[in-house]
């Protein structure tokens, strides 16, 4: 954690070449109708890394979130200026089907929304839109995503059964399986934690780590601790604007602005 | 007046006043309470006489051959009313397999794709009005339409009237169930790269299921007591229906018209018949619930 400079990739890089600009940002306004939610908001998101989005309440975070899978785009009269890119193909380009990048940019929600289905049908669900009906595929996919979300063992005995009889926090580990199913490139979590007990807090905190192997990670957190516990950056946003980003430990224990100490240090916010 | 209370004072009698006041309260409460026990007992009344009153006068004549046999003629004895039953049945049947596909698909239509434009608004609007107009006129339109096109009353015809009668039902608590469903799947599935078509269909209907089942056999047993509408469409026959295209014999209407005949055993049959008919509406509607209700 030497390095401060915000475009730089962490200190511990992962093996393989990450790239530093996997998702990418530049100079992104957002309106809901009239009301203007984010102001030329331009930044990195490195690989395989996690980044933790921070903020009071209305500040965007969310919403810029909701725009890395166009999520937004369910709302009426919205719109948006400058440009996201996923390694360094425009999302907004005309060629790219929204379904295919939300396939490739899976979301986990705040509140946990497991399907009133079995817990199989839950996982399956991406692929059978998508046309995947093989047993053995879907399967295979199962408890490759049941593993990789660390809930295989928990349900391994009664995956026909309602995945709404699940615990809080195994209902969120199933959404998570649930969007890893799809294999995406990117997950993006918004406040999966903010409904659960510290236990289970706890256990998506380290199923993050794990996931960080495999995908990069945007999550969006109300809770100052989870994010310098599970991220390797951090960005600050105030108002609609991108106050600060950078390493997560020089965000919290050197940060360059003064809203941003003012927030984590709980002076507003 | 210090807030503290001491060893001194009872802790629930701090003074009378505030006692008194808090036995008012409580007396309020008993009473009302108790007012809206007694009203909910009441609403039990009718719907209780009327069992009563069907199983004491309907049941004595009940018996298999009322549903195999055709109504005796005037002053006869015996008979049943078969064919009553079998055209009420097929009737309501047809004007379900009308209304329903196009009460659900526009529910879905106004609400899943296109929530606020001018089209779903008149569409909801029409839909409202329609629930207020008498079953008669929902008659005299089929019998303009389709009787007086085709030059003879029909089952086609009846079909026509009662499907006009359930389609704002089901149309609007169709609407309802789909409000009902959490928007949260919706944006699950939304999340998980689904169209809005399969997000729909298999989300938001499986979800909305039982409750526009519900609306549906509300509809249905509404239409199958209709005898206005009836009267101007299907009339009534004496005899099985050998097609679609002839008068055809209805539950509701062989009511009406036994009922005001002066012999006493048309009149008890009349009775019989209002039983079955009850019955038939009971059971489709706990059967519906028992096969749509939720499994999850």
């Amino acid at each position: 954690m030497q390095e401060v400079k915000t475009t730089s990739t962490s200190a511990e890089p992962p093996p393989q070449a990450a790239r530093p600009d996997f998702l990418s940002v530049s100079k992104f306004d957002f309106f809901y109708g009239k009301k203007q939610a984010l102001f030329d908001v331009t930044m990195d998101i490195p690989e395989k890394q996690v980044t933790a989005f921070i903020g009071p309440s209305g500040c965007g975070k969310s919403t810029l979130l909701r725009n890395f899978n166009r999520m937004n785009e369910l709302i009426d009269g919205v719109r948006h200026a400058g440009e996201i890119k996923l390694c360094g193909q425009s999302i907004y380009d005309p060629k790219i089907e929204v379904i295919a990048l939300r396939r490739a940019i899976g979301m986990v929600f705040q509140k946990s929304n497991p399907f009133p289905k079995s817990i199989y049908e839950n996982i399956v669900y991406g692929l059978r839109i998508s046309g995947k009906n093989d047993k053995a595929t879907l399967d295979e996919a199962v408890e490759r995503s049941l593993r990789g979300a660390a809930l295989w063992e928990e349900v391994k005995d009664r995956l026909h059964e309602s995945a709404l009889g699940l615990s809080g926090g195994q209902m969120q580990r199933l959404c998570i399986a649930r969007a890893i199913a799809n294999r995406p490139k990117v997950l993006l979590m918004d406040e999966p934690c903010s409904a659960l007990d510290p236990i289970a807090t706890a256990k998506v905190e380290e199923l993050i780590q794990m996931l960080k192997k495999d995908f990069t990670i945007v999550i969006v957190t109300h809770n100052m601790q989870q994010a310098t516990r599970t991220s390797d950056r951090t960005a600050f946003f105030y108002l609609g604007k991108l106050i600060e980003y950078a390493e997560t430990q020089k965000i919290f224990s050197n940060p360059s602005q003064k809203q941003t100490e003012d927030y984590i240090t709980g002076r507003f916010g | 007046m210090d807030p503290i209370i001491t060893h001194s004072q009872s802790f629930f009698e701090p003074d009378s006043a505030e006692s008194t006041k808090a036995m008012a309260r409580s007396f309020g409460n008993r009473v009302l309470s108790g007012l809206c026990i007694t009203l909910s007992l009441l609403t039990l009344v009718p719907l209780v006489s009327i069992i009563y009153l069907l199983l004491e006068k309907g049941l004595p004549l009940l018996s298999w051959s009322v549903f195999t046999e055709l109504p005796p003629a005037a002053g006869m004895v015996a008979g049943g009313f078969g064919n009553a039953v079998f055209g009420t049945l097929i009737m309501v049947a047809l004007g379900l397999v009308i209304a329903a596909p196009i009460g659900i698909l526009s529910a879905i239509y106004i609400y899943e794709y296109s929530q606020t434009s001018r089209l779903a608004q008149a569409v909801r609007l029409v839909a409202k009005l329609l629930t207020g107009i008498p079953s008669i006129i929902c008659g005299v339109f089929a019998f303009a339409v389709v009787v007086m096109a085709t030059g003879t009353f029909s089952a086609y015809a009846g079909a026509v009237a009662l499907a006009v009668l359930m389609l704002p039902t089901i149309l609007l608590t169709s609407e309802q169930a789909l409000i009902g469903v959490q928007n949260a799947y919706r944006e699950a599935s939304y999340g998980l790269g689904a169209t809005k078509f399969q997000t729909i269909v298999r989300v938001a209907l499986p979800d909305a299921l039982p409750a526009i089942m519900t609306g549906v056999m509300l509809a249905v047993a509404r239409a199958a007591g209709e005898t206005a509408p009836l009267i101007f469409t299907a009339l009534f026959s004496q005899f099985w229906a050998q097609s679609l295209g002839e008068p055809t014999a209805s539950l509701s209407v062989l009511i009406y018209n036994f009922s005001t005949v002066p012999f006493p055993h048309q009149i008890q049959m009349a009775w019989t018949a209002s039983l079955v008919l009850v019955a038939f509406v009971t059971v489709a509607n706990i059967a519906a619930q028992l096969v749509f209700s939720k499994k999850h």
